[in-house]
């Protein structure tokens, strides 16, 4: 499997607080979409209500998990697994149910922001640092 | 000069669409408007217009595909009626919304149950908050002068949201009247090419239409469609102006008639009106100081100007052809009174509801509302502020009409 093949999730934006959002008159009528892959700044992080939680250290890189992620947002380097992208992940589980080696555990996401102390809003490069994936729970 | 004819609304209302030559159009005949398609679509056998028709299977479906052609950048139709619109009903404000200019004829029936045919204006008022511009044409002359104009209105680049131009079924799309076409040139030149926003099938500049905006920002685009709405006031009168210099028939958001010195007038949209201006006639043939005010453009509601139109009046009866049960009295007449609220000086004011399912409303009756407000001025109390003109039964049994007739015969 070359893992080049899928492109990496692109960089998100910081999200936006609700004031710092664009008003009625500089938004494009009809809620038409104008600039393409914008969906990447749409931070469906805070939906989740579960988070993965990746025990990097027994994860046997078969990627199974970037395969089925609908989200894109499992992050790779080198074609290893790199870490979760939490400012898009939902938190659906199938990366958890799909895992052959069981090192993905789903942990609510109240107990894993308060014991990994992180918002799960992304940094610069849209990701969690790396210290912070498999913490928690 | 253009070309003199003998048309219905209907065949009116297809020549327009003939000359507006749509690229697109897809519709579902429904009485009354059938003729409209059935007409159209012999235009488009015989090769005379260009457009691409699609026979659809429903009114859901041919919303939806004009939706889709004039997202993907084409000027698109359709035309329907009554239970027709109502299948339409979440397609109308995805059209408004997604502020596609799309152009429709309505012609105005009665919604079932009972299962009606007939004219009245329930169908479009229901509509009323979907966000597309309604403009109610009178007769057959205008119903075809309106579709027209509708294009340039509907496309306008500070309005692009869809237009839907009624006409009372049957009343106007069924009876035959003498009427003026223009020459086709003038029409082409009139409503001048489409120019579509962001085009779905541009694939040099890629876009989405219709994504999910939530609490974070569906309340600016409605807030946005408002303002298009809002922006539509002028338009209408500018398109109007220039198709007066076009035409020599000019049609703004309401119209007079003998009302700049009445003291009692009744306010009324579609043909209803032209019978109106008889009665008005014979009143003020007997001194009676009575004036008419036909609303054209229900939205945008043109709230300032029929404020300052209606204030110095001492009585006023606002004619709905449509009910809304439950409510303090039909779509126009709580629009009306509202209007009417800010006002320093105001008529009193009353509503009737009258020609539910294409009841026949005759001079005879609409002279019975004026007396209504004689009486009003006379004694200085309203007794019935909500009135359901000539219906049978209750305690309102022919009332009007034993009351009419003989007064209004005698003034003939």
């Amino acid at each position: 499997m070359k893992a080049k093949q899928k492109a990496a999730p692109p960089a998100a934006t910081k999200a936006l607080a609700p004031q710092e959002k664009p008003g009625w008159t500089d938004i494009p009528i009809g809620a038409v979409v104008v600039e393409a892959g914008n969906g990447v700044n749409y931070q469906t992080g805070d939906w989740r209500s579960e988070r993965p939680v990746v025990d990097v250290d027994k994860c046997i890189h078969c990627l199974f998990c970037w395969v089925f992620c609908p989200d894109n947002a499992v992050v790779l380097h080198n074609e290893k697994f790199k870490s979760i992208n939490y400012y898009h992940c939902k938190g659906c589980g199938i990366c958890s149910a799909e895992c052959p080696v069981k090192v993905i555990t789903m942990v609510e996401e109240a107990k894993a922001q308060s014991n990994a102390n992180d918002s799960g809003a992304a940094d610069g490069d849209g990701n969690l640092s790396p210290k912070a994936v498999g913490k928690g729970g | 000069m253009g070309k003199l004819i003998a048309a219905t609304g209907n065949q009116a209302v297809a020549q327009a669409m003939r000359q507006i030559d749509p690229h697109v159009v897809a519709a579902y005949p429904i009485t009354p408007q059938t003729d409209v398609v059935e007409e159209f679509a012999a235009f488009v056998a015989d090769g005379v217009v260009a457009t691409e028709f699609v026979p659809v299977e429903s009114e859901h479906s041919s919303m939806s595909t004009v939706i889709g052609a004039s997202a993907a950048g084409v000027r698109a139709m359709t035309a329907t009626s009554s239970q027709g619109l109502a299948l339409m009903w979440e397609m109308l404000y995805i059209a408004a919304g997604l502020r596609l200019p799309i152009v429709m004829p309505v012609a105005n029936r009665a919604l079932s149950a009972p299962i009606n045919i007939h004219g009245d204006q329930s169908d479009t008022m229901g509509a009323r908050d979907s966000g597309w511009i309604q403009l109610y044409c009178k007769n057959q002359q205008e119903a075809y002068d309106t579709l027209i104009q509708a294009i340039r209105i509907a496309e306008h680049d500070s309005v692009r949201l869809p237009v839907m131009v009624c006409y009372d079924g049957f009343i106007v799309s069924h009876s035959l009247a003498g009427m003026e076409l223009l020459e086709d040139d003038q029409v082409k030149a009139f409503i001048g090419k489409h120019k579509a926003l962001h085009p779905l099938l541009d694939t040099k500049n890629p876009v989405t239409y219709g994504p999910l905006a939530l609490f974070d920002y569906y309340f600016e685009f409605r807030r946005q469609l408002v303002e298009g709405m809002a922006r539509a006031a002028n338009v209408i009168e500018e398109v109007a102006e220039e198709y007066a210099r076009l035409s020599g028939r000019y049609y703004g958001r309401y119209e007079k008639y003998n009302m700049d010195d009445a003291e009692i007038g009744v306010l009324v949209l579609g043909s209803a009106a032209s019978t109106a201006e008889v009665v008005v006639d014979e009143l003020r043939a007997q001194g009676v100081k009575a004036g008419l005010l036909r609303l054209r453009s229900f939205r945008p509601f043109p709230k300032a100007e029929l404020a300052r139109e209606l204030s110095h009046l001492k009585a006023l009866c606002v004619l709905d052809r449509a009910d809304s049960p439950g409510a303090l009295g039909g779509p126009v007449g709580v629009e009306v009174r509202s209007a009417l609220l800010e006002s320093a000086k105001r008529p009193a004011v009353i509503n009737g509801i009258f020609g539910l399912g294409g009841r026949d409303t005759t001079v005879d009756l609409i002279t019975t509302v004026y007396h209504r407000l004689m009486k009003i001025v006379d004694t200085g109390t309203v007794d019935e502020p909500l009135f359901y003109l000539g219906v049978r039964g209750g305690n309102n049994n022919g009332r009007e009409l034993e009351a009419a007739i003989p007064q209004a015969r005698a003034t003939r």
